[in-house]
């Protein structure tokens, strides 16, 4: 067993490798860039070098960088993780070269899979199942579409050289077939200078089952069972789970000895993931296979007891695997979520910004949480915005399921949008309690995943008001103890008054809509008037900061969490965001605005950068004046309109001389 | 400090009758109050602020810290004092309130009652509160809307020392000893007006709604010919870029609030408390319980103690000379963690009991605590016994110490306040920082039935002497209308509506209303007493 490793990869992968090489006593080296200095995997290794600046190509996509790293830290192996170098065969042969163990599969088998219809053929040769279709060099239109109606219909057509969806044609019967194929081959010209095409039977309910292989440099090769990875939105999954629900443990033999097939055609070694699609009749066509360790890998190791890490790191220190395929056993079901910083209201546009708030759900047997990051850790463009992936872990599905929900809901993160109301819609969906699951899951029950942003309840309003009002009452507190005075009565914020009540309008800004919440003081509580009647709130903020509220005698806890001035209400699963807006704060912003502009002191006029008519914005350059051998700038205090400039370049004004007049925008 | 045990019965009938009767009372001046608080009538509220104005309590709680509270004053002021013209809270709302965590005093004229204008008590309730921020260090924050003079009235409000233009000399001697002086026009600000803003610190105006000129245009045209309108001869534009009579710019109420606000913030002043303070406890007894331990009737005794022991922390307080004087009851106690000499009326006033208040006085002001004085007070005794034993000089020793002590002084009528009494026990004439009455209370030189009495003893007296005779039913004619009088001008709401207190407060309220005054005291340092000459 090696003594030091490097782990070439950043947040959660490499927070993850070095866990286990800590409990095996391995020390670890980081690598980081520039934006991952006051990372979490950099907290944790024992070693950690600076390898660049923030992009990925400058820094976590350079070998000669890293294997610099491991050769002054003297790390014996490098693992890669997943994604930056993981499936670089140059990388693993300068590895090689350096006498530095790269942890993951032979060349070329990284090779041999890293080309599509290179691995196809070597799947047919492997007499793994693969989609009936055809790969040939005959572009023949005639040929293809009579090729088309033997493998049947519907067919998908795709660019040979192509990817990410271009060149791309489902057709559905043969009399399209052709005008499909002529559109396919245009853009495919287009896209990729090369027009040849593919043909292959297209499913139209696939689900995305994939075989956890492993193999040894002792010749030994097993599977440790499937994933479910139907769960997809544009091939970036979402969720993940283990065993396959309706798995039944024929198929499974049948599906684990096909991928334990394909790895022993390559002589592959190492961890590695042969994915399948599955149709629902119960046939499965080999997709790919992922040279690497996977995402979605903790599933497995919930279900099966093993570490895959500690997997890797024998079988790459030569050692045979550590158990027999008959010695594994599926215990129970997992599933995982993976929390990402982006918007699905908005196509899943990444969110970025800081992690202001980040509070998880407890870990427990249950709940295991690999992530990368900590509270008031930046997610930038540079990376992929993944900041967590959940796995939760029950003895069936349905316990999972419910887990799962709790956890979501549990998660909270303020700072970068989140897609955990996504996720925890996808787990509440009635066809994914039912296992309904496939390829076009999200696609098809779109409605029932992106429902429309509703207002925020009085519930919600009411634990805002609650949190703002006792906030408030606390920050008087704070302010108190710097004061000498301090138990004054004049520190409480009830806004008492002799003989009469007093109130405070709070105005929140919900979406596009503004909503007025008139709280009324009471003795140790608040009448807040809300959009849908009056409610009784009192509450307190514990030292956890959880705000323990009772509304109209219900109990309820919820997170409250400030980012400047919104306010991210997070009570049971639901969580909403509104802005308090304080209108007299609106006006303050704006300064002796208006009127005319005149001349500060006498001086020459030596610039006009406006007319008459012009239409100005707050802070402008309007005109340079030259006056006591300096330059004035006479900029624009308001946005509004020049009604008229009164002098031209060079003539010299007196002071107070009105320059321009300016008519500022009415405030409304 | 001692526990004090309550031996109350607040299930007793007479309890509840007591507690009911005082309630009623309560919910009356709460009436009132909402009623007085809204100001002028709904036309002159809707015409106001469809000029873009806030009303006057809106201003004020823009202006204040959110949930600060706000001790207002003499909410009652020219209640009912001016036949029909009514004239709620005299037009201008004044009151201590917290200000980017300072106790400020601040002055909101109401343009919705008479335009604003100042009627005499509107110039009596600016000076008292004026008078309250010298004594007490506060700054002074005035939000402008008046249109001057009230005109008709103007002997009343012009020409005498404590007029309009005391205001100004307040003003000007206030800035001299460093408490500062804030304004914001926020509508007319005219004639003497004007120097509102002119005799301030610093001073803020708004764009389009507030002026400021010794003339408005009417005069300027009577006087000169020149036409000019109200924006050109004194609006915001005129004074800040041009006259520099305002400083700041605003664009509307609300932003002129938060100038404001900022202005306070750059005032650099710290509170610098010297009490040895606690953290406070509240009373063991529930404060509304005093509606039940006052009997409805004012002649029937009570222990007063009952009343101390549900307005001090913990209700512990340690007494001074129990067993001596005993219808004074003097102790030291906490109030909001504060410490104080508390001095309570429970019974007539011997020479034994003036004798131990001025000693208790003397203490605290040798100690530097604030003085508490609860006023439930028939007189001094009389008769010759007393007379010849001195008791006019002993009552002189308790009037000189209360009138020379400099601790803060505060004093709450929470029942008769009568006569000679009233002197001894810190009455308006003796400069408490504030005073307060209770809603059950009555003010007069002497009781109405005394007073009756009195008046029909001397006229039956010389009746006699003149051989004639005066059956009783003819007294009774007599004496009826000079008991309702005395009613009438000692009622609370007539004692207020002519500032003779700071306001009428629920007594339920004594402890905040103590508490928050207390606090506002100690912005200013405690003065050294020098006691005049105690006639021994």
């Amino acid at each position: 067993m090696f003594n030091k490793i490097l782990i070439a990869n950043r947040s959660e992968i490499a927070c993850r490798v070095i866990r286990t090489a800590k409990r095996l006593g391995i020390r670890t080296v980081a690598v980081y860039s520039d934006a991952d200095a006051s990372a979490l995997h950099v907290a944790l290794a024992d070693e950690a070098y600076h390898i660049g600046p923030s992009p990925a190509r400058e820094s976590y996509l350079r070998p000669e960088l890293i294997l610099d790293v491991a050769k002054r830290s003297g790390a014996q192996a490098v693992h890669p993780g997943y994604g930056f170098l993981s499936e670089n065969a140059e990388f693993a042969e300068a590895c090689a070269a350096a006498t530095i163990v790269f942890i993951g599969p032979p060349t070329n088998a990284i090779r041999a899979m890293g080309s599509k219809s290179a691995a196809k053929q070597i799947m047919e040769d492997a007499v793994v199942p693969l989609v009936p279709g055809y790969h040939g060099d005959n572009q023949a239109p005639d040929f293809l579409r009579d090729t088309a109606g033997r493998i049947g219909y519907p067919v998908l057509i795709k660019a040979s050289a192509g990817g990410g969806g271009k060149g791309m044609r489902v057709v559905w019967e043969g009399a399209t077939f052709e005008e499909s194929l002529a559109s396919a081959k245009r853009e495919a010209l287009s896209g990729f200078g090369d027009d040849r095409v593919l043909l292959e039977k297209y499913l139209t309910k696939p689900r995305h089952v994939e075989i956890q292989v492993f193999a040894d440099t002792h010749g030994n090769a097993l599977h440790l069972f499937e994933r479910d990875c139907s769960i997809q939105r544009r091939h970036q999954k979402v969720l993940e789970e283990a065993p396959a629900p309706g798995m039944t443990p024929e198929l499974r033999a049948k599906m684990g000895a096909a991928a334990v097939a394909a790895a022993r055609a390559i002589g592959y070694v190492g961890a590695g993931t042969v994915e399948f699609l599955l149709d629902q009749d119960g046939s499965f066509y080999f997709m790919e296979m992922n040279t690497r360790l996977q995402v979605e890998h903790p599933v497995t190791e919930m279900i099966t007891g093993q570490d895959l890490v500690e997997w890797q790191l024998r079988v790459a220190s030569g050692e045979p695997l550590p158990c027999r395929q008959d010695e594994l056993t599926i215990s129970g079901h997992a599933i995982e979520a993976r929390i990402y910083a982006e918007d699905p209201a908005r196509d899943f546009f990444p969110s970025i910004g800081t992690l202001s708030h980040l509070r998880t759900p407890s870990e427990s047997t249950h709940v295991r949480i690999d992530t990368g990051v900590r509270q008031g850790d930046e997610v930038s463009i540079n990376y992929d915005p993944m900041i967590a992936k959940l796995i939760v872990w029950d003895t069936d599905r349905a316990g999972a399921l419910r887990r799962l929900q709790q956890a979501l809901a549990e998660y909270q993160v303020v700072g970068v949008t989140t897609n955990t109301s996504f996720l925890g819609a996808v787990a509440a969906h009635p066809a994914f309690a039912e296992a309904n699951l496939d390829t076009g899951f999200i696609e098809r029950n779109r409605e029932g995943l992106f429902p429309e942003v509703q207002p925020a309840s009085d519930k919600i309003l009411a634990l805002a008001c609650l949190d703002v009002l006792l906030r408030r009452d606390a920050e008087a507190k704070k302010y108190a103890a710097f004061t000498t005075d301090l138990y004054s009565p004049w520190h409480l914020t009830h806004g008492w008054r002799p003989n009469s009540d007093n109130h405070h309008v709070l105005y929140f800004i919900d979406g596009d809509a503004t909503t007025t919440v008139t709280a009324l003081y009471r003795k140790s509580c608040f009448l807040l008037e809300l959009p849908g009647g009056q409610v009784v709130a009192r509450g307190e903020i514990d030292e956890t900061g959880n705000l323990l509220a009772d509304l109209d005698g219900m109990r309820m806890t919820a997170t409250v969490v400030r980012h400047g001035a919104e306010l991210n209400i997070m009570s049971a699963s639901v969580t909403h965001c509104l802005t308090l807006f304080d209108p007299s704060a609106q006006t303050a912003e704006r300064e002796g605005e208006g009127g005319c502009l005149t001349a500060p002191m006498p001086g020459k006029i030596i610039a006009v950068m406006t007319e008459a008519g012009a239409q100005v914005k707050r802070g402008m350059p309007l005109l340079i004046m030259e006056a006591m051998k300096m330059e004035h700038t006479i900029t624009a205090p308001a946005d509004g309109m020049v009604a008229t400039v009164n002098y031209t370049v060079g003539a010299v004004v007196n002071d107070g001389a009105e320059l321009l007049s300016l008519i500022p925008e009415e405030t409304a | 400090m001692s526990v004090f045990k309550s031996l109350v019965n607040t299930t007793s009938e007479e309890f509840l009758k007591n507690s009911r009767s005082l309630t009623d009372l309560v919910a009356d001046l709460r009436e009132k109050s909402a009623k007085i608080c809204l100001g002028g009538d709904e036309r002159s509220r809707a015409k106001h602020i469809e000029r873009g104005k806030l009303l006057p309590r809106e201003r004020l709680r823009q202006l204040l810290d959110v949930g600060s509270p706000f001790l207002e004053l003499s909410q009652f002021a020219a209640y009912k004092v001016y036949g029909d013209d009514e004239v709620p809270a005299a037009g201008i709302i004044t009151g201590i309130g917290r200000v980017m965590g300072q106790e400020c005093m601040i002055f909101v004229n109401d343009a919705t009652v008479k335009g604003g204008t100042y009627y005499p008590l509107t110039v009596k309730k600016h000076i008292r509160a004026q008078e309250i921020a010298e004594a007490n260090h506060l700054p002074c924050i005035c939000l402008v809307d008046s249109g001057g003079v009230f005109l008709p009235r103007q002997e009343e409000v012009f020409p005498d020392r404590d007029h309009f233009g005391r205001i100004f000399y307040n003003q000007a001697n206030m800035s001299g000893r460093g408490i500062p002086q804030i304004a914001a026009v926020m509508g007319s600000c005219t004639a003497g007006g004007a120097y509102m803003p002119a005799m301030s610190d610093e001073s803020i105006i708004v764009r389009k709604q507030g002026t400021i000129f010794l003339g408005g245009p009417p005069l300027v045209k009577a006087a000169t010919g020149e036409v000019v309108n109200a924006e050109d001869l004194g609006g915001a534009d005129v004074h800040c870029r041009t006259s520099g009579v305002t400083d700041h710019y605003a664009m509307d109420d609300a932003h002129a609030l938060a100038i404001a606000r900022r202005l306070v913030g750059n005032l650099n002043r710290r509170k610098d408390v010297k009490l040895a303070v606690r953290e406070p406890i509240e009373p063991l007894y529930n404060q509304e319980e005093i509606y039940g331990v006052i009997p409805n009737d004012t002649r029937k005794p009570y222990d007063v103690r009952e009343v101390i022991a549900r307005i001090v922390d913990g209700t512990e307080f340690d007494e001074f000379k129990q067993l001596y004087g005993t219808t004074l009851v003097c102790c030291f106690a906490h109030i909001w963690g504060y410490p104080v000499g508390i001095i309570a009326n429970n019974g007539i006033l011997f020479s034994e009991s003036a004798l131990k208040g001025a000693h208790f006085v003397q203490l605290c002001s040798q100690r530097g605590i604030p003085l508490i004085f609860l006023q439930n007070i028939t007189g001094f005794m009389v008769g010759s016994k007393y007379e010849s034993g001195g008791i006019a000089k002993d009552g002189a020793k308790l009037v000189t110490a209360v009138a020379c002590a400099k601790v803060p002084k505060f004093t709450i009528i929470i029942g008769g306040s009568f006569g000679a009494g009233n002197y001894g026990m810190c009455g308006r004439a003796y400069s408490p920082r504030f005073l307060w009455i209770w809603p059950n209370a009555r003010v007069s030189v002497m009781g109405g039935e005394q007073a009756a009495s009195v008046l029909a003893q001397v006229k039956r007296d010389g009746m006699e002497a003149r051989g004639e005779s005066w059956s009783k039913e003819d007294e009774e004619t007599f004496k009826q209308p000079i008991r309702d009088q005395y009613e009438h001008q000692g009622h609370p709401y007539y004692a207020s509506a002519r500032l003779w207190d700071d306001g009428i407060i629920d007594p339920a309220d004594t402890r905040m209303v103590l508490g928050l005054g207390l606090s506002a005291t100690l912005n200013a340092p405690i003065e050294k007493t020098e006691f005049g000459v105690f006639r021994m």
